[in-house]
């Protein structure tokens, strides 16, 4: 246990080195290098999986192995920088190798022969160190640091394809999205630095259980350092940015999605939990609930494959969100949270690898097809594809059951769990608030199942809609569907026994204001539990029923659905009109002010830097004219005086010896007249 | 009758330098002029032996003199060696000629 740290470090550095080998030398090696990332990679998982089984072994919940350097001082100006490492940073080194690693093996197939193929490594390996770093640091400082690293990753993965419009915009609208919920961030960490000095975790947990920061203050600080969360992990209202990120390749995708951007946004949360008042965190569970509800519900009309993952992953977070929110009125929420984090991983990366192998499959069927036209992405041009791709449709299955919540599989623990907790919470608080939360992500339960199942039928089920397509397509390689198949295996065992709960536990808050969180019994947690299971398998049950009727035994006709809710299904199909409203307020306000400001530099600034000019050249003008007339004059008199006199002596200089003896003896007489004329 | 005294010899050595004198100030020929430095030097050496005898009685003026023919030698054949020079350049020892120095 002594050398964790160190090991830690290992595989958080290991993915540092690949890059800096892969961005310079990348292209000279064998295979343009993707086995240097690949192969970092996976001794990080190695050792990663070392480490958590030492975590396991010792199962202290109290778990905490610090290792801090001074970094800057300034004066009384301090900044630290250091390693902290507790079980939730032990799961989280797992999941996020884990992932990372299947995503790199996948991506040596599914990349092969891109014109920027060991770049793509090379970013792949910047991802994973940033992603690494950030569950690693032990200060806010050190977080904001890697928080824009990951999102300086996403965005080269995002815009890989940056020769496209489209993908290219996708990349900017990630990175500026993000953006905007990172000064929210900023202004916490000020608040947070103000206040206490210290950006260090346990200093600043510290600090405010002695009282130093409380308040209206500390509900502001925490709502500012959640709104980092709201953009990374694309919550409402700044979820826009997700799905356009699917512009990206789908491994890209998958890693986003699964183990890091998103993830960060959950872990942030989790990581400062203490922070957050109860106005903070109910702020913070209502959130996720509308986000998850808006979510979901624009996932039921998508028909892009990848779009409707894009939903049901910013509805997945909206859970993990909403159950950290209701982590502080219930005993489960914190640990639920970040529990169905770990097993949304597994299934998330598993849905996102596994639609990447059916666009794999549908691009080079159209490929072999000379078809440039026909979306391989969009899931009216497939159908019936269990056939052709068995193990990725068992994979997709199992990942679609998981995520849907049918008990015995990690999504039905974690999600029952999150249920769980906020029904607690709904019981046991006086705001009605947390019965809303509760009851929306039941709904939400119920939709999530009602989509997926949509998917897998309108994927893999019934008659093919292109069959000409469809006789083409093909199982993708070895390399594609092994990550399929670790993950499958990882989305069904997952969630098995209650080590994690165990394992990460709610923080304390240390000092005078611990006992004033709030008391519950385990009996209105247990009671809760069996109730909220109830709850949640009956909801899954509905939609999946739902969605088997719609679209497996077609009693209920969806374009019928379409045309009698035409209202509900425009307004959905439009993803609630987000974008539009963004376009028309915060994009054009944004160029209103633009084009202001470029009048204001045209005008005002250049006319004051043109006079400026003027005025310069008027003045060197002067300046000249004194230079040539006055200064210039002087010298040449000098010069001209000069002249004369040595033009005039130089009639002395006759070159002849003896005039020269002459005039020396002339002077010789002279001298001794004037002696005799003076003595 | 007067005994040969002291003034005689200086008015014959001021004599031989005013002769010296006019010629190195007159005379167009290098080789004359160089004469005419001679007969200075001469003139001077006369006066050194006058002294020599007439007013301290011994010898030193007389040593003086022997080291001045010996450095008027050494400085006449300098000179000549230049007069030949000049002469191999211009082909001509004509003192107005040689007047490159000239301002």
């Amino acid at each position: 246990m002594d050398n964790i740290i160190d090991q830690a470090l290992i595989i958080w550095l290991l993915p540092l080195a690949a890059f800096t080998i892969q961005i310079f030398f990348g292209k000279r090696l064998p295979r343009s290098g993707d086995w240097v990332p690949t192969v970092a990679i996976f001794a990080s998982l190695i050792l990663a999986i070392n480490v958590f089984g030492q975590v396991l072994s010792a199962h202290d919940p109290e778990l905490k192995i610090t290792r801090s350097y001074e970094w800057i001082q300034i004066d009384a100006f301090k900044l630290g920088f250091g390693i902290l490492f507790d079980n939730l940073t032990a799961v989280m080194l797992v999941v996020v190798t884990l992932v990372s690693s299947l995503v790199h093996l996948f991506s040596i197939d599914y990349m092969h022969g891109d014109v920027r193929y060991s770049r793509y490594f090379a970013f792949l390996s910047l991802f994973s160190f940033s992603m690494l770093g950030l569950v690693l640091v032990d200060g806010f400082f050190g977080i904001y640091i890697f928080w824009e690293l990951v999102g300086l990753g996403s965005y080269l993965l995002i815009g890989h394809w940056y020769e496209k419009k489209s993908a290219s915009d996708a990349a900017i609208k990630a990175f500026i999205t993000t953006r905007i919920g990172d000064i929210g961030m900023f202004i916490g960490i000020l608040i947070i630095f103000a206040s206490l000095g210290t950006l260090n975790f346990a200093e600043v947990f510290q600090g405010i259980g002695e009282g130093k920061l409380a308040g209206g203050l500390l509900t502001a600080a925490g709502i500012g350092i959640f709104f980092g969360a709201i953009g990374k992990s694309a919550q409402f209202p700044l979820h826009v940015w997700l799905p356009d990120a699917m512009e990206g390749p789908t491994p890209v995708s998958a890693l986003i999605h699964a183990a890091t951007m998103v993830a960060a946004g959950v872990y942030l949360v989790g990581r400062t939990f203490l922070i957050y008042t109860s106005d903070a965190l109910l702020f913070i569970g209502l959130i996720g609930t509308i986000t998850a509800f808006i979510a979901a519900t624009i996932a039921i009309t998508q028909m892009d494959i990848k779009k409707v993952l894009a939903y049901s992953t910013i509805s997945q977070l909206g859970y993990m969100i909403a159950s950290l929110g209701v982590g502080g009125a219930s005993s489960g929420g914190y640990s639920a949270g970040l529990f169905h984090l770990m097993t949304h991983a597994f299934f998330k990366a598993l849905l996102f690898l596994a639609s990447g192998s059916v666009i794999h499959a549908m691009h080079h069927s159209l490929h072999h097809l000379h078809d440039h036209d026909t979306d391989p992405q969009d899931m009216r041009n497939m159908g019936g594809l269990k056939q052709k791709m068995p193990i990725t449709f068992f994979a997709m299955f199992v990942a679609t059951l998981a995520i849907s919540g049918v008990p015995g599989l990690s999504g039905f623990f974690s999600k029952d769990a999150i249920l769980a907790s906020a029904l607690e919470a709904a019981l046991t608080s006086h705001n009605p608030m947390h019965m809303v939360i509760f009851v929306t992500l039941l709904l939400c339960a119920g939709i999530t199942a009602f989509y997926m199942f949509r998917l897998i039928f309108l994927t893999f089920f019934g008659t093919p809609r292109l069959s000409k397509v469809h006789t083409h397509a093909h199982e993708s390689p070895l390399k594609m569907t092994v990550p399929l198949i670790v993950l499958a295996v990882l989305s069904i065992v997952g969630g098995y026994g209650d080590w994690f709960e165990e394992l990460v536990r709610k923080p304390e808050m240390a000092g005078a204001l611990a006992a004033t969180g709030a008391e519950h019994t385990s009996e209105a947690a247990h009671s809760a539990h069996s109730l909220a299971m109830f709850f949640s398998i009956l909801a899954a049950g509905i939609g999946i029923l739902l969605s088997m009727m719609i679209y497996y035994w077609k009693k209920i006709s969806a374009d019928d659905l379409a045309m009698r809710f035409k209202g509900v299904h425009k307004f959905l199909w439009n993803k609630w009109y987000f974008d539009e409203m963004y376009n028309a307020t915060a994009i054009a306000g944004t160029l209103v002010v633009s084009r202001i400001s470029a009048v204001f530099d045209l005008k005002i600034i250049d006319g004051a830097v043109n006079g400026v000019a003027k005025a310069t050249v008027a003045g060197s003008w002067l300046s000249g004219l004194t230079d040539n007339r006055v200064v210039d004059g002087l010298v040449n008199l000098v010069a001209r005086v000069i002249g004369w006199f040595g033009g005039t002596l130089r009639e002395i200089q006759t070159g002849k010896v003896q005039s020269y003896i002459l005039a020396a003896l002339g002077a010789l007489v002279l001298f001794y007249v004037l002696q005799m004329v003076f003595a | 009758m007067t005994p040969v005294g002291l003034p005689h010899f200086l008015i014959l050595s001021a004599a031989l330098f005013c002769l010296g004198l006019l010629a190195v100030i007159t005379k167009k020929n290098a080789v004359t002029v160089l004469m005419g430095v001679e007969l200075i030097i001469n003139a001077a050496n006369i006066n050194f032996i006058a002294f020599s005898r007439y007013v301290d009685n011994d010898l030193d003026g007389q040593m003086f003199g022997v080291f001045v023919i010996i450095a008027a030698a050494a400085g006449a054949a300098v000179a000549l060696a230049i007069v030949l020079n000049i002469y191999q350049r211009m082909k001509s020892v004509n003192l107005d000629e040689a007047d490159s120095l000239a301002g």
